[in-house]
């Protein structure tokens, strides 16, 4: 029994990691129905960011906020420079600019940074906390915690607040919601720059467990996809339930099966879920008009 | 040398098997290079040791699988230890402790992979009975599953961790969290010190084979690779303002091994080259004193290994290695 | 003359003038291979673009494709002691009919959905690629036995020069028949609207099938070339970046453009032979191209310059 409970708190952990970085998808695309590939890159340069500042001198938290406030600048930069050009553009078109970026954020950290591996002090030590036989780490538990937080607080601004009603209405229909006078152009740059935001808070989060690198961000980003894809696109709890989901389905998987396919998990998923009920467990089906 | 300048031209393949066929190509082709020394992976190395083996020019790589000098190639030759030597040091740690069943935990990559395969066939030579194996993926962050499987295993009394890159690392990490008190044995795939970095204090008491080259300072003062380590570390440090690791000092070893092939031949003829280099014997340098001959084209034995524990942060050398 | 330029098969005659020409600019035999990467890519290039550019589907997994073609000349030489020529077709046939088992639920799929679903499919064969290495030689692959044509080992760049280049000029006369086909119009008029085309009484779902199945042969045969030529198969060749990289070439050249097929694998082949100083700055150059392009540069370099001329002469 006790081997059931690790492998539980083991896919808690992996999924927690999976629920913050598939947060990132969710405001963005309900602003502007565009999959932002990049995300994964956003969660990055928040744990690289801060790993390198921290390593010129700078304390702990200090550098977390800067990494922050870097990473959202460039999740507005992304939206100003290379979306907002190509207004108009097909979906595929969009989702190739994403790809685009990806690469390109992931080809300049390569030069800024170095190629190496990096990890930062957890924020509660490292000694595992043992319950019933098996042991969590408490930085995997914050990790589930602060996804429970975004949740919370972007159901609250969507729900009851003026501005997230304006989101709404940008995604519904761009040229009524400019029509009643909300900056379409004001929002979508919003939600790119909060999506950054949650991207870079998940990497300073996750760094401590899972360690950081150039190119953490591809993998991080499928798996951040399936977990959309599981819970439904658009919807914030979904991704959050679609990361657990995953993350405990790989850890049976490694327990049980065969630790060398694991990684197919997810994306068999993917493909299970598209064909089957492609609007995820939480979300709406689109109708699409002639 | 030899009263030429000699040219050394680089380039990168970003360990992409299919550039690095394209890079040999140019090289032999365009920049007509006379001898060759790099491939730092395996696959890169197969790929281009045709282009290098029909244009006749001898070629040293960087590379650890054993499939590159076993069965010999006349003109390929390699200056990292196999991953066969890296398995067959840490049996017979193993069985010096008594510790003759144990559990093999492997990362997916390329490295791990190929020194699995070695363990597990120089296993039954040595002593050595796997009750039990797992693996994970090279960019995996939590291997609780696969080593609760471990510890759940009867009779096992130590555990091996062939990896690359950070998954050795998070497998350090995972032990001490799941507080498995049974030994833990790395690879040299992980001889730097930034593992003992990123495992934190995880990494104490973990043992792994290593070349001499990073316990430069502790090595005692008769041993003749001090002088060329201690000299290597400096120089490296002084350079890059980082620690020194192993995959360097084969680098470094493989340049200077065909360096002093050339000064003996006398000449830029590559065959002469070549065989000047199979006649490389009592080389030192930072890997291990180097004797190649016709039927052995890396010339290590298992004494260019150290078997190191991580005490205080540090390496330690284990005492009668 | 004006029949000559106008007819259909101008693109293919311009390739095969190319493929002609080129080596009476090559100094050694360097050059040749780059040629031969170049039409071997262009190849599956040109299969990609009759999915994406002319029916407008998109496919982020087709390296997938390009593995099978790349390890059946491995697997079947090796454990089924088939001769390397027959593997070329075999290759495809496999790749054809995982295609179509595979395209069968997920072509139903739109924009993102499609384009995630592929993705999955291409990371998928990669991971089964890397992981039974009992026929596949796991992440540092296999050596390729090389190809024997009537007793004859083909060996050498330019051999394989002239190999890739008469299969691609091929492969372009099937591409531009294919375009002017009734399967081709059909296929426009899905791209300009599904809901338009399947009102018209177009079975959109099969000729869809159709265009993906095909141009999965295309990259399995470019695919076999590759592994053939380089003597030498890793998974990667299955991989998501592979993936990306054929996109990056169909759409530097022009979506819908055949002979920008070529132009974008030309741009990409050569590029990090040219930056061997930069490398480091190659992934940074690769994601601004494709950025810069599909934001300004949509069409592509070969439509754009098209357009440009088309202009001046009026």
């Amino acid at each position: 029994m006790a081997e059931l409970l690790q492998f539980v708190f083991s896919g808690l952990t992996v999924g927690a990691i999976y629920a913050l970085v598939a947060l990132g998808f969710t405001l963005i695309y309900k602003a502007s129905d565009i999959i932002n590939f990049a995300q994964g890159e956003f969660v990055m340069l928040g744990g690289m960011t801060t790993v390198f500042v921290t390593l010129a001198g700078v304390s702990l938290p200090l550098a977390a906020l800067i990494a922050i406030i870097v990473t959202t600048a460039i999740g507005l930069a992304l939206h100003r420079f290379a979306i907002e050009p190509a207004r108009g553009a097909s979906p595929v078109a969009l989702i190739m600019i994403t790809i685009g970026a990806s690469i390109f954020l992931r080809g300049v950290a390569q030069i800024i940074f170095d190629r190496r591996f990096h990890s930062l002090p957890s924020l509660f030590g490292g000694d595992p906390i043992k319950f019933g036989g098996a042991a969590i780490l408490p930085q995997s538990l914050v990790v589930l915690a602060s996804a429970m937080v975004i949740v919370t607080l972007l159901w609250l601004f969507i729900d009851r607040t003026l501005l997230g009603k304006a989101v709404i209405a940008t995604a519904a229909n761009r040229l009524a919601a400019r029509l009643i006078g909300v900056d379409t152009r004001r929002i979508v740059d919003f939600s790119f720059a909060v999506s950054a935001a949650i991207g870079a808070i998940a990497g300073v989060l996750i760094t401590p467990i899972a360690l950081t690198s150039y190119d953490v961000g591809t993998m991080l980003a499928l798996k951040g996809f399936a977990a959309v894809m599981l819970g439904g696109i658009g919807s914030a709890l979904g991704a959050v339930i679609g990361g657990l989901l995953i993350g405990l389905f790989e850890a049976l998987a490694a327990g049980y099966l065969s630790s060398n396919y694991k990684d197919a998990v997810a994306f068999l998923i993917i493909l299970v879920v598209l064909v089957s009920i492609p609007q995820g467990l939480f979300g709406r089906t689109k109708i699409e008009r002639v | 040398m030899n009263g030429q300048k000699s040219q050394l031209i680089v380039y990168d393949d970003g360990g992409s098997a299919d550039n690095a066929r394209t890079f040999a190509s140019r090289l032999v082709e365009e920049d007509k290079i006379v001898a060759m020394v790099g491939g730092s992976t395996t696959g890169s190395t197969l790929a281009m040791i045709p282009v290098f083996e029909e244009a006749k020019i001898p070629f040293i790589s960087l590379a650890g699988a054993i499939q590159i000098i076993q069965p010999v190639r006349s003109w390929v030759f390699k200056t990292p230890h196999t991953d066969k030597m890296a398995c067959e040091k840490i049996f017979a740690d193993l069985k010096a402790r008594n510790l003759t069943t144990i559990a093999l935990i492997s990362g997916a990559d390329a490295f791990g992979k190929s020194m699995r395969d070695q363990c597990v066939a120089v296993a039954p030579n040595a002593g050595m009975n796997i009750a039990i194996e797992e693996s994970y993926g090279p960019r995996d962050s939590d291997m609780t599953p696969q080593l609760t499987n471990i510890r759940n295993k009867a009779g096992v009394l130590a555990v091996v961790n062939p990896g690359f890159g950070q998954g050795p690392a998070i497998v350090t990490r995972n032990y001490r969290q799941l507080g498995i008190a049974l030994p833990l044995y790395q690879s040299h795939g992980v001889a730097s010190k930034q593992f003992i970095e990123l495992a934190g204090p995880a990494a104490e008491g973990v043992r792994l084979p290593a070349a001499a080259l990073l316990i430069a300072d502790k090595l005692p003062a008769n041993d003749p690779q001090k002088p060329v380590v201690v000299d290597y570390t400096r120089t490296y440090q002084q350079k890059t303002g980082q620690a020194v690791s192993t995959f360097g000092g084969h680098a470094y070893d493989g340049l200077m091994i065909l360096v002093q092939a050339m000064q003996r031949a006398k000449s830029a003829d590559k065959a002469r080259i070549r065989d000047e280099v199979e006649r490389t014997k009592g080389y030192v340098g930072t890997g291990g004193i180097v004797n190649m001959s016709p039927t052995d084209h890396m010339g290590l034995d298992l004494s260019a290994f150290h078997m190191l524990e991580i005490k205080g942060g540090d390496w330690t050398l284990v005492p009668g290695s | 003359m004006r029949t000559l330029l106008e007819t259909r098969l101008l693109p293919a005659i311009v390739v095969a003038v190319i493929v002609v020409m080129l080596p009476y600019f090559f100094p050694s035999a360097y050059y040749y291979r780059v040629g031969a990467l170049v039409f071997i890519f262009t190849l599956a290039v040109v299969g990609l673009n009759l999915l994406m550019g002319f029916a407008g589907q998109v496919s982020l997994g087709h390296a997938g494709f390009l593995g099978i073609g790349a390890y059946s000349v491995v697997i079947g030489p090796v454990y089924f002691g088939l001769p390397s020529w027959l593997c070329v077709f075999v290759g495809a046939t496999v790749s054809g009919a995982v295609a179509f088992l595979v395209g069968r639920p997920i072509l139903r799929l739109k924009g993102h959905y499609l384009a995630v679903a592929t993705l999955g499919f291409g990371l998928l064969v990669a991971i089964v690629l890397t992981n039974e290495a009992s026929w596949t030689g796991g992440p540092d692959g296999m050596s390729v036995p090389k190809l024997a044509l009537f007793n004859w080992q083909v060996r050498g760049s330019d051999a394989w020069y002239w190999i890739a280049g008469t299969t691609l000029v091929g492969g372009f006369v099937l591409a531009l028949n294919l375009m002017e086909s009734p399967t081709g119009r059909a296929l426009q008029a899905i791209h300009d609207s599904e809901i338009a085309a399947l009102v018209l009484g177009i079975d959109v779902a099969r000729k869809k099938l159709t265009v993906f199945v095909i141009s999965a042969m295309y990259a399995s045969v470019a695919g076999s070339y590759l592994a053939l030529f380089n003597g030498h198969v890793t998974p990667d060749v299955a991989g998501f970046l592979r993936s990306i990289e054929l996109v990056a070439m169909v759409v530097l050249g022009g979506m819908g453009s055949i002979v920008g097929s070529l132009v974008g694998a030309a741009v990409l082949v050569v590029l990090p032979q040219v930056l061997t100083i930069f490398h480091e700055y190659e992934q940074a150059l690769l994601g601004f191209i494709l950025m810069v392009f599909m934001i300004f540069l949509r069409r592509g370099i070969v439509p754009s310059v098209a357009a440009t001329f088309a202009g001046r002469r009026k």
